[in-house]
């Protein structure tokens, strides 16, 4: 993840709280959404951006899981995601995904 | 899941890019606080 994505993510977090804040992910395969939420939840794991170990714990979800899907009006999700959605694994990148937030889970 | 929620949209090229999934989320009823499309090559 950028350098100064890190940085925004870690001043929103100081200026809106963990728990107010929803990152949604766009990765084109599982390992790139794995590498993103992980960064998200434990930290960075290159250890060169300002979030490694910053073990944030906040919520991810990648745009193609279904739980996210439900909320969103379908036509928007049609216009916005819906060619990509054809194209990418969902389930496998949802399946990244969500392991990373069953690893934060588990250790809380 | 969206209710109260500051929205982190981080796009991919070659995935989803930033402004798509901000738009999805603000027809949710979120507020986008910020949006990125990053590029691995």
């Amino acid at each position: 993840m950028d350098l100064g994505t890190q940085e925004a993510i870690l001043r929103l977090v100081n200026q809106h709280g963990k728990e107010s804040l929803l990152v949604l992910l766009g990765a084109p395969d599982a390992e790139s959404a794995e590498i993103s939420a992980e960064t998200v939840i434990i930290g960075d794991p290159t250890y060169a951006g300002p979030l490694a170990e910053a073990q944030l714990g906040l919520d991810v979800y990648h745009i193609l899981e279904e739980e996210v899907k439900s909320w969103i009006p379908a036509e928007t999700w049609e216009d916005q995601v819906g060619l990509m959605a054809d194209v990418l694994d969902a389930e496998e990148i949802a399946s990244a995904v969500r392991g990373m937030r069953d690893r934060r889970e588990s250790s809380n | 899941m969206f209710d109260g929620k500051f929205v982190i949209a981080l796009g991919e090229r070659d995935g989803v890019a930033g402004p798509a999934i901000a738009a999805c989320a603000k027809a949710a009823g979120s507020e986008v606080v910020f949006s990125a499309t990053e590029c691995f090559v």
